[in-house]
């Protein structure tokens, strides 16, 4: 442990999700953990902030005109970080491996002249002390290790990369504002619609399991999310079944990247543009009722079958094994 | 109207890609333009056809790649789908350049462009497949001081205003801002066309220019290793799976699924 400063970014900062918990595990190991948020932190928030050790939140003060749906732009939230860096002489700035952190650690990296690094599965540091990421490359297939040489570090971490714990003991979390003022050339939002969360399931991007449904469902998602609720899981598609309107987000290297401890691929063929983001996960199972699925080629476990039947049957165990408990 | 867009040369991903000294190998045969940069290819073609004909006439699309000589191919492929003019950016200089660096080259590269008249879209992929950083396009708006509007699934384009709507993690948003500006598309904003016949036949012959740090006016120590901020240490291929455990559902598949998820803890 050292007397660096990490500063991770919450926003939107209604609640501390598990991915944003697992940047606070990791920058306890590194130093000492602040965060950055963009609006006043909800009680839950700032009481779970606390659990896990921050004593210090940083609230923006944005300019009136950015304090809207504007102040979520990567422009904006990149300044911010930019700000709080200097403000508070921060070493490290973790943020989630979202498609909008991404851009704004990006950008907050380019006005500190610092390095970054986006989609890292680990952080540490190294014998001379700087910090490193290590990054599961080419849909998974390869393991890499970027040291980042600058004074400040900035990286995005994916999700599931360390189990969250909170800090030894719990601290009080104080809210300290501090003024923003923002250059950059920004579009304008002429509308926002937040996204809907199925509260009764988490997210796919933050989940420890993930069931994906392909083609193979033929429209039909009842078993893959039957086997979703006997296992806690995030449900997902193949970019296909999206397509065809069968379900609403897909994993894959344009869609989301996921890595959990779990990927269960049903009537999904295992396509490079899938692999890409999911071939990074801890264990891979299919069920597919065509033996040369290339999916299988990735697998630790599979089934050739139908998944209307297999799906629904492996459910059933599941919560006789679970009832027995 | 005049386009530049930034298309990359990235290792096929059907292709055996890997690292060595801990750098990508791109060796010729082995890459292709990279399939995201086509929808941005198709997204400033549309709107370049959505001119009236005095318009479209003086209208310029030009294809831009940073790379070595064989990202020709990702040029020649641009050229294919309808484009005016190739430009490569190659300098021993650039190899190693991070985010930071390549935004910085892309940029100067735009901005030399502009020597001989504006740029009005500068249009981009929502990522390369090799990198998949997917912050090149906010960062190359920030160094030409324009507004981003990036991972767009709609775009559309009226008196000289630009509107995308795009689908954030947390949010669908409708965006706008008056051009100069950055377009990044999202691969569902469009379906690339079909090169056909005639301008493949044309692409072969096409001129691609070849430019230097010192043609777009960059001080070598802002790209590549010498301008990096990370450095990538080790790189090695992840060790092999075991074999999969391969069952036939006869009746029992679904138990023996869920007995590897029990066996394996992971339930
Ligand atoms: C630029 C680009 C980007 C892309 N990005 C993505 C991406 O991010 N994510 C993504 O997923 N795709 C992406 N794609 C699409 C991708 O290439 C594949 O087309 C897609 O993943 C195939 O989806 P699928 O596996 O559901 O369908 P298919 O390939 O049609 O496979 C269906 C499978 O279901 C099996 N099956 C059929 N019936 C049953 C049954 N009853 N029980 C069990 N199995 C059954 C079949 O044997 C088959 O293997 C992208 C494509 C492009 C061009
Ligand atoms: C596996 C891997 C991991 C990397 N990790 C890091 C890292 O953590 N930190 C870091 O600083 N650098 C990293 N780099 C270097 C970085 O990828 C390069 O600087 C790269 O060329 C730009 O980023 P990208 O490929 O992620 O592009 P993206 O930001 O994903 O590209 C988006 C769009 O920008 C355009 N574009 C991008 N590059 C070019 C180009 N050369 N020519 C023309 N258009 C282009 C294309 O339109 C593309 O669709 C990594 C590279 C690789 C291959």
């Amino acid at each position: 442990m050292t007397n660096r400063t990490v500063l991770v970014l919450l926003d939107p900062a209604g609640e501390v999700r598990s991915s944003i918990l697992e940047l606070l595990t990791i920058g306890r190991a590194l130093g000492r953990v602040e965060a950055v948020t963009l609006e006043s932190p909800s009680v839950e928030a700032l009481a779970q902030l606390g659990a896990h050790g921050v004593e210090t939140v940083h609230q923006a003060e944005l300019p009136a005109d950015l304090r809207g749906d504007a102040r979520h732009l990567s422009g904006v939230v990149a300044a911010t970080l930019a700000a709080a860096v200097r403000r508070t002489d921060a070493d490290v700035v973790l943020a989630p491996s979202t498609f909008a952190a991404k851009e704004a650690v990006a950008l907050a990296g380019q006005a500190l002249g610092a390095g970054v690094v986006i989609d890292a599965a680990g952080v540490s540091e190294d014998e001379q002390g700087r910090i490193v990421g290590t990054k599961r490359v080419f849909a998974g297939s390869w393991d890499t290790t970027s040291v980042v040489t600058t004074d400040v570090a900035l990286l995005t971490v994916r999700a599931n990369t360390v189990v969250p714990k909170p800090a030894d003991a719990a601290v009080a979390t104080e809210v300290e504002g501090f003024a923003v003022s923002v250059d950059a050339p920004l579009p304008t939002v002429t509308q926002r619609v937040p996204v809907v969360r199925d509260a009764a399931r988490p997210t796919l991007e933050e989940a420890a399991t993930v069931i994906a449904g392909g083609r193979g469902t033929g429209g039909d998602f009842g078993p893959v999310e039957d086997l979703a609720d006997a296992l806690g899981a995030a449900v997902g598609a193949s970019r296909d079944a999206v397509f065809e309107g069968w379900f609403d987000r897909y994993v894959g290297q344009t869609g989301v990247t996921v890595a959990p401890r779990l990927y269960i691929g049903a009537g999904i063929s295992g396509a490079p543009h899938h692999r890409g983001g999911m071939q990074a996960s801890q264990v891979i199972v299919a069920v597919n009722s065509d033996p040369e699925a290339p999916i299988f080629e990735i697998c630790d476990f599979a089934v050739v079958g139908d998944l209307a039947d297999v799906l629904p049957q492996a459910a059933e165990v599941i919560r006789a094994h679970k009832a027995a408990r | 109207m005049r386009i530049v867009v930034l298309v990359k040369y990235v290792p096929d991903i059907n292709a055996d890609r890997r690292f060595e000294d801990c750098r990508v190998v791109r060796s010729p045969g082995e890459g292709t333009l990279n399939e995201l940069d086509e929808n941005a290819l198709e997204a400033a073609l549309r709107i370049v056809d959505s001119l009236d004909d005095d318009a479209r006439a003086a209208a310029e699309v030009v294809a831009l790649t940073l790379a070595p000589e064989q990202g020709d191919l990702a040029l020649r492929k641009a050229y294919q789908m309808g484009v005016d003019r190739g430009v490569r950016v190659t300098d021993d200089a650039l190899a190693g350049s991070d985010y930071a660096g390549t935004a910085a080259a892309l940029a100067a590269a735009v901005r030399r462009l502009e020597a001989d008249g504006p740029v009005d879209l500068v249009v981009t992929g929502m990522a390369a497949l090799d990198g998949l950083g997917s912050v090149v396009p906010a960062l190359v708006a920030t160094e030409l001081g324009r507004p981003a509007l990036t991972f767009a699934k709609k775009v559309a384009l009226a008196d000289g205003v630009l509107e995308v709507v795009r689908e954030t993690d947390e949010a669908t948003e409708t965006l706008t801002a008056p051009l100069p500006a950055v377009l990044s598309v999202a691969d569902t904003a469009n379906t690339p066309r079909m090169p056909n016949f005639k301008l493949i036949m044309a692409a072969r012959t096409k001129t691609i220019e070849a430019w230097s740090l010192a043609d777009v006016g960059l001080d070598a120590g802002l790209v590549g290793d010498a301008g990096a901020r990370t450095a990538t240490t080790h790189a090695a291929p992840r060790p092999a799976k075991p074999e999969v455990e391969l069952v036939q559902d006869k009746g029992e598949g679904g138990k023996a699924l869920a007995e590897f998820l029990l066996r394996h803890d992971l339930v």
